[in-house]
């Protein structure tokens, strides 16, 4: 598992305002069963104070459940949940300092937006606006006046403060999620979990309040875990990203490191576009040796002397219509200032190559062009 | 070319054809509802004004109300709606008792279970009144039949106290039974028309605390089937005849019939057809307070 200092935005007065704080969030171990299927097995994962850390993976890899055991929705047949050092596992969820939004709209509906905010301070009033890590001491009840001001607070926070009296089915998908934001922020939590939030909204609100989350969690500084199973958006908000298959973690660390650098296959190509490109390693396992190139090994070493296939981004795969080798141009896509080339090897194997527009155009369908890699490690995989 | 022109534009205000064969079959259902509608209002309301009819018509005085204004004075009619108002009011709050923490827990902890309440809860709908209240009486009469005079047994007098006429306990076990079909099915609607997980684990999320969660938030937002449990409930206990009939008890429904026996015909039909139109009030504000809280449309942003 490769982890990179992430790139932690520092909290800005706001956070000292609200009352909130990062905390330090910490899986240990955890294992969970569901009849024969193991959604959690033994993931470890330390989230780091005020950072927004992604949860990423495809549909079934635990990352839901492992962000249900923070909210204390889940429990764990082993392993811990730990915030700040202290486990949290046996502590029921209503006790827990942890505003979740939920991926389907999960608002009250006999209440209105004000109310639905205010609703935790009427169960469980706040903290004390405070830097000091919060503890349950300093917490004291709150009149209605207060927490109706709190909550209009809270509202113009996520930018609604004029939806106050609408109720749940008077609001969009998006207004309502950023109003279970604001009721999810209004107990000053110490951990923020969002579980999908976006998934059911439209592209153009996602966008937006995929921005939006980002910029109030960093004004508020506050440690939050975000579930996805969507790479763009993990990639664009978090200070780092986990990824994680079947049940555990694969490899942790900030976008770009993951991007460029993925220590495993599976990452390789879950994270962006992977070409598999045969290769074989040669007698020092050290190197292999793909479209008539010697290259280093990246990462995990195969033994020597055996078939691979080389992991290539799209866009490090280099193309040039010199002295063609066999390989044909079979197609391309537009994609604005760079054009996705389709191209057959001698083998029939097609890959695909990233090429400015301008270069592109140079290569049209049925040339024939020679493929080769750039001289830096590569990542490479055991055969199919 | 003003014959081009007129030829155009009678073409242009030909409907097309597949224009007028929509409209045709738009024609034929809109005659079909009517000549349905007509039919279904002649079902229910040529008895109804019947009835109407029965209670001002009087055979030496003519078209009078005097019936209505004798509702007032009438021997017996309170007592009874008094017992029949006692037996509902008991029966929801049982039905209550009953009901919603069992669609609860099912819908929260046991979702295979669902087939099992619901087959229990439908169960009442297959046994005819009079057989459910054969098995009363068989039960009654077996405590009665063993008794000993001075050595009563607790069950003994269990059996007995049940039967108390003020307020006859038997009645309501049995209205209970009989009201559990539709109430279930009422609840059951209102509970699949909530995403009650995800409201529950957002209240938990806030500080609530389990019991609390599903007070605070989830019968709130069962506001709506409550009300129909309790009103459909309501109207079963008010018109429930067989059971308290035969049981020797006189509620509501009791009275009317015997009133009428008696020679009271126009005073006792006065007082259904007001009970009726009273329920059917109480309909239209429930339907009224439904429709206008669904009829605020949401803005997008």
């Amino acid at each position: 598992m490769t982890d990179t200092t992430p790139v932690v935005a520092a909290p800005t007065d706001n956070a000292a305002k609200s009352g909130t704080t990062g905390a330090t969030v910490e899986f240990r171990g955890l294992r969970r069963s569901f009849g024969a299927s193991t959604a959690l097995d033994g993931f470890d994962l330390t989230v780091r104070p005020g950072e927004l850390l992604a949860l990423l993976g495809p549909s079934g890899c635990g990352k839901t459940t492992a962000l249900r055991m923070v909210a204390g929705f889940e429990t764990p047949d082993s392993g811990a949940v730990l915030v700040d050092d202290s486990d949290i596992t046996g502590i029921p969820a209503h006790r827990r300092d942890a505003g979740m939004v939920f991926q389907s709209y999960s608002l009250f509906p006999h209440l209105n937006a004000r109310d639905n905010v205010a609703f935790g301070l009427k169960m469980r009033p706040a903290p004390r606006p405070t830097t000091a890590p919060v503890r349950r001491a300093s917490r004291r009840p709150i009149g209605s006046a207060e927490r109706r001001k709190r909550a209009d607070e809270l509202l113009e926070l996520v930018g609604l403060p004029q939806f106050g009296d609408r109720y749940p089915h008077q609001l969009s998908g998006g207004q309502q999620q950023r109003i279970a934001l604001a009721r999810a922020l209004a107990l000053r939590p110490r951990v923020l979990l969002l579980d999908e939030p976006l998934s059911a909204l439209d592209a153009k609100v996602r966008l937006t309040l995929r921005e939006e989350i980002r910029r109030l969690q960093q004004e508020l500084g506050i440690t939050t875990l975000f579930v996805t199973h969507d790479q763009e958006e993990a990639l664009s908000m978090a200070d780092r990203v986990a990824v994680m298959h079947a049940g555990r973690l694969e490899q942790c660390a900030a976008p770009a490191e993951l991007y460029a650098r993925p220590t495993t296959a599976f990452v390789a190509e879950f994270v962006g576009t992977m070409n598999r490109i045969p290769g074989r390693v040669g007698e020092d396992p050290g190197t292999v040796e793909v479209l008539g190139r010697r290259l280093p090994v990246d990462g995990a070493r195969t033994a020597a002397q055996q078939d691979v296939e080389v992991l290539v981004r799209p866009e490090n795969v280099l193309l040039s219509a010199k002295g063609g080798t066999g390989a044909i141009i079979t197609g391309s896509t537009f994609l604005g200032a760079v054009t996705r080339l389709a191209v057959q090897l001698p083998d029939g194997r097609t890959i695909k190559a990233d090429l400015s527009t301008h270069e592109a155009a140079a290569l049209p369908a049925g040339s024939g062009v020679t493929v080769s890699l750039p001289e830096r490690p590569v990542l490479v995989d055991a055969r199919a | 070319m003003a014959g081009m022109t007129a030829a155009t534009l009678t073409k242009a205000m030909d409907p097309p054809p597949g224009a007028q064969k929509s409209a045709r079959r738009r024609g034929r259902p809109r005659f079909g509802r009517a000549a349905v509608l007509v039919v279904f209002g002649l079902y229910f309301v040529v008895p109804i004004a019947a009835t109407f009819l029965f209670t001002v018509d009087d055979p030496v005085k003519g078209l009078n109300l005097s019936a209505y204004s004798q509702i007032f004075g009438v021997a017996g009619l309170w007592p009874a709606l008094r017992l029949s108002l006692e037996l509902a009011a008991a029966t929801i709050a049982l039905v209550y008792l009953l009901l919603v923490p069992a669609v609860v827990a099912v819908r929260l902890g046991g979702p295979r279970l669902r087939t099992v309440v619901e087959v229990v809860c439908t169960l009442p709908l297959v046994v005819p009144a009079i057989a459910l209240t054969a098995g009363f009486t068989d039960v009654l009469k077996w405590g009665s039949d063993s008794m000993v005079p001075g050595q009563t047994t607790f069950v003994q007098q269990l059996l007995i106290d049940i039967q108390n006429p003020a307020f006859p306990v038997i009645l309501l076990l049995a209205y209970t039974v009989m009201a559990l079909p539709l109430a279930y099915r009422t609840l059951d609607a209102g509970m699949r028309a909530l995403d009650v997980r995800t409201l529950l684990e957002a209240a938990q999320n806030n500080g609530a605390g389990r019991a609390r969660a599903i007070v605070t938030v989830i019968l709130p937002n069962l506001r709506g089937a409550l009300m129909n449990t309790a009103f459909l409930t309501l109207a079963l206990v008010l018109g429930e005849f067989t059971v308290s009939s035969i049981l020797g008890f006189t509620p509501f429904a009791v009275w009317i019939v015997n009133g009428n026996a008696a020679g009271q015909g126009p005073v006792t039909i006065a007082v259904s057809i007001v009970s009726l139109v009273l329920t059917w009030l109480l309909l239209l504000v429930m339907s009224a307070g439904g429709s206008r809280r669904s009829s605020s449309t949401p803005t997008h942003q």
